[in-house]
């Protein structure tokens, strides 16, 4: 319970994030980490934000997406707002056109009527210009909106995408028109920028510098600020060395025309941060079963407990299982050589759907590795020359397969499963072992990408599945 | 050869990796190579097992022949400072503007300066010169941003030039412009053969040449070995399963099959196929068939070997399957005619061995041949 004090989490004892109450099962193991439990968590009238936060390329989106459909197909009024979808996705949600507003979803079945889904893909530069127009008279939103310095800052430059993130989250959360809002987080160059950047523009906005760039207007008459003051005329001078005397004063114009405006991004900031720490939250954390993944996961999890953020818990893509976990790499390996050696003696090698190999019967590693060396050249190669290309695939039925053939490229392929279990399973130990109290949800791999909402509802189901374990 | 390599590529595509090999590749027969991180992540320092780099250029790795490579984090703050610093003598003032959050405003806040920093510092690392006139290092190879990022990362002196019409700012990204345009840099996309990371390759192929921006290889990481076709599958899922639990048995594989595990496997395949796209029926219908038929019975051998052909013929349906979406992701590379390299996934992740391995299969491929 390191990650939220009893006093922030006083829910419900099936809620997910009290690990210890609701989230352990008698039947695991006492070092394996809690579920996660995704429908109790999503089911929650008390649930009103999902944050999905994680490395880049672990399946954010589609988890926020899976999240959404789910919610909603069991009665929640749901909206997802994603960052930056993967085009088949969202067109097949229906929100590939940038128009910054949320969309209704078709194609939710929810038995009861109630629950609907909506979806938006967030347009930042679109999101910054109302926020500008919301807040200034005509003259001086336009006089902003046509300043350079502006045009560049709002089109997309380091933070801005996480400020207007977290600025349409706080929108929507106002227009209190969903019961569960699904926010998928930037890629960010640094995990937790979206977290960062509102304070960032905040301590920007109530920083001496801003004080300086407004100088030429403000600080004449200053008397008893002597130290301030040369400093602001050694800045100035310097800016304007540096900016060349028009970006300065583009940042000037820009600084002026935003002054009022200032006030409210702070306050907003701040909201939507209080917002992010209360109750009603749930972060979870996304990652895939790579070293990479889970170290970035792991940092997550550190920073949101130094920023009381709740956490629910880590959601782990793409994970492999096996059916036949009895049968170790070893001796599937050790058992396909020797057919491999049968054959040999009882029929030609080659002209077969299982590729001859050179053997190694020390080293599982290096005989998979060889096999790749010699079998998989370049792309071209591969594409062209592969057994998969139709020429050698009427070759290999024209000859058909032994069922000694057929039963070593099965043991070859289940070898190579399982050392993905393996290295799999070795890089969750080590983030078990760094936080053993996050409780987890695995998604099982799938052969291919999701992007209509079957997929989406079979990886819901893939996520709660972990509710029955 | 280009003396500026840049990497970038989807998350989770290894590029950090592959910019690590490539490095490595690079400095052979006594070349020096510099490789430069620009995101903070120190995600060098721990492939290369060291401690986290700091903001200066320090040798991690010796190749063969006395190669060498050296790294560095570029931090934006501290490459403002030295550049305040070496133009402008400013040390002093550096600090002054720090405490006012000048410093913090120019690198986190203000549009592109950031950007501009990194790239100018990456740029100038490719045209220093050493006491004797040559190159101070022969490659640069930078671990950059994603490939959602890395055009406009790149262009950002372009708009920084336009936004600063006059002033050093507008002249440093003029001259890191010239370099980025120029036969000098080659920007290389690391993929998956999966749709997603295919995609994003191709649209990031062609916003670098909307750009102007050289666009290099394209390198295709984590191939997978392809072990058994399809075919091989649909012939073993149509009833030869009898001969093979016969062959299991014989294998001595018949007690390996008793209290199986059925860990996440048995929603493994089914299910999915519809929704994966095009080109999975078969992949789809074999994985129905191997979860469907259950165990055979009364095969030589006993039920052990039996139990061993549903989950083996599913895992094969898989990777059936699998080989034919990545055949359809290599022909969609392949439309976007670009040279390519190849790096196997290795089983037992990236470690400083497997990095070597890395640079040897590149190397293999000419990524090294001028």
């Amino acid at each position: 319970m390191t990650l939220h004090s009893p006093s922030r989490a006083p829910r419900a004892p099936r809620a997910p994030r009290d690990s210890h109450s609701g989230g352990l099962d008698a039947a695991d193991a006492l070092d394996a980490p809690p579920s996660l439990r995704i429908d109790p968590l999503i089911d929650d009238p008390d649930t009103r934000i999902i944050v999905c936060c994680g490395a880049g390329g672990v399946g954010k989106t589609t988890t926020a997406a899976a999240l959404g459909v789910r919610a909603a197909e069991r009665g929640r009024r749901a909206v997802v707002l994603t960052i930056d979808p993967a085009r088949r996705l969202a067109q097949s949600m229906g929100i590939d056109q940038l128009d910054n507003v949320p969309r209704r979803v078709e194609g939710i079945a929810d038995p009861t009527g109630r629950g609907e889904l909506h979806a938006m893909m967030l347009d930042m530069k679109r999101t910054f210009d109302e926020i500008v127009e919301a807040h200034a008279d005509p003259e001086r939103a336009r006089a902003i909106l046509e300043n350079p310095f502006y045009q560049s800052l709002s089109a997309g430059f380091a933070g801005t995408q996480e400020y207007m993130a977290m600025e349409k989250l706080g929108q929507l959360r106002a227009r209190d028109e969903w019961d569960l809002i699904v926010v998928d987080t930037p890629p960010s160059r640094s995990a937790l920028d979206f977290l960062d950047a509102p304070k960032r523009l905040g301590s920007f906005l109530d920083g001496k510098f801003i004080k300086v760039l407004m100088a030429p207007a403000k600080v004449g008459g200053r008397a008893g600020m002597k130290f301030l003051n040369v400093g602001m005329s050694m800045m100035t001078g310097t800016l304007g060395k540096l900016l060349g005397g028009q970006l300065l004063r583009d940042v000037q114009t820009f600084v002026a025309a935003m002054d009022t405006m200032f006030g409210g991004f702070r306050t907003r900031a701040d909201a939507t941060y209080r917002l992010l720490q209360a109750p009603g939250t749930a972060f979870l954390v996304v990652a895939a079963p790579e070293r990479d993944a889970l170290r970035e996961a792991a940092y997550f999890v550190e920073r949101l407990a130094e920023e009381e953020m709740p956490l629910a818990g880590l959601v782990l893509n793409r994970v492999h299982g096996s059916g036949a976990a009895r049968l170790s790499a070893e001796r599937a390996l050790a058992a396909a050589e020797n057919l491999d050696e049968g054959r040999i003696v009882d029929h030609m090698p080659g002209k077969t759907g299982v590729r001859d190999v050179v053997h190694d019967p020390d080293d599982v590693h290096d005989e998979l590795d060889e096999h790749h060396e010699h079998h998989v050249p370049g792309l071209y190669d591969a594409a062209d020359a592969s057994p998969e290309s139709p020429s050698a695939a009427a070759d290999g039925r024209a000859v058909g397969h032994s069922a000694e053939e057929l039963t070593a490229g099965l043991l070859r392929l289940h070898a190579e499963r399982m050392q993905v279990l393996a290295r799999e399973q070795r890089t969750r130990d080590r983030f078990t072992a760094l936080h053993p109290e996050v409780a987890v949800a695995e998604v099982a791999a799938l052969p291919g990408d999701v992007h209509d909402l079957a997929g989406l509802r079979a990886i819901g189901d893939r996520l709660a599945a972990n509710d029955r374990r | 050869m280009s003396r500026l390599q840049v990497v970038s590529g989807k998350g989770g595509t290894g590029k950090t990796t592959v910019a690590a090999a490539l490095a490595l590749a690079l400095a052979t027969e006594g070349k020096r190579t510099l490789l430069v991180e620009v995101e903070g992540r120190q995600g060098i320092a721990q492939l290369f097992e060291t401690e986290a780099l700091p903001y200066e250029e320090r040798k991690i790795a010796v190749s063969s022949g006395g190669g060498e490579v050296f790294a560095l984090a570029i931090d934006a703050e501290r490459a403002l400072l030295d550049y305040l610093q070496m133009f402008y003598k400013l040390g002093g003032a550096g600090r002054a503007l720090k405490k006012l959050g000048a410093i913090d405003f120019a690198t986190t806040i203000a549009p592109g300066v950031r950007d501009v920093l990194l790239t100018g510092k990456a740029c100038e690392a490719v045209r220093r010169r050493d006491k004797l006139g040559g190159y101070a290092y022969d490659y640069v190879v930078m671990d950059a941003p994603p490939t959602g990022r890395i055009t406009r990362f790149l262009n950002v002196n372009d708009e920084v030039a336009g936004l600063a019409r006059i002033g050093p700012i507008h002249n440093q990204a003029q001259a890191v412009m010239r370099v980025l345009k120029s036969p000098q840099t080659a920007v290389h996309l690391v993929t998956l053969l999966e749709e997603m990371p295919v995609q994003e390759t191709a649209d990031g192929v062609a916003e670098l040449h909307e750009a102007g921006l050289p666009v290099g290889k394209v390198i295709v990481n984590m191939v997978r070995p392809h072990l058994l076709d399809e075919e091989a599958v649909q012939s073993a899922a149509d009833g030869r399963r009898d001969e093979i639990a016969r062959v299991l048995a014989a294998a001595g594989l018949g007690g390996a099959g008793g209290g199986l595990v059925g860990s996440g496997a048995t929603v493994g395949a089914s299910g999915m196929g519809a929704g994966a796209g095009a080109g999975t029926d078969a992949g789809a219908g074999t994985s129905g068939g191997a979860s469907g038929a259950g165990a055979v019975p009364g095969v030589d051998g006993g039920t052990g070997a039996a139990s061993l052909v549903d989950p083996l013929l599913e895992e094969a349906a898989e990777h059936a399957q699998r080989v034919e979406l990545e055949r359809e992701q290599r022909a969609a590379l392949r439309r976007l005619e670009l040279d390519s390299y190849e790096l196997p996934l290795l089983s037992e992740g990236v470690d400083l061995a497997g990095l070597y391995r890395l640079a040897k299969d590149l190397r293999k491929q000419g990524a090294a041949e001028s």
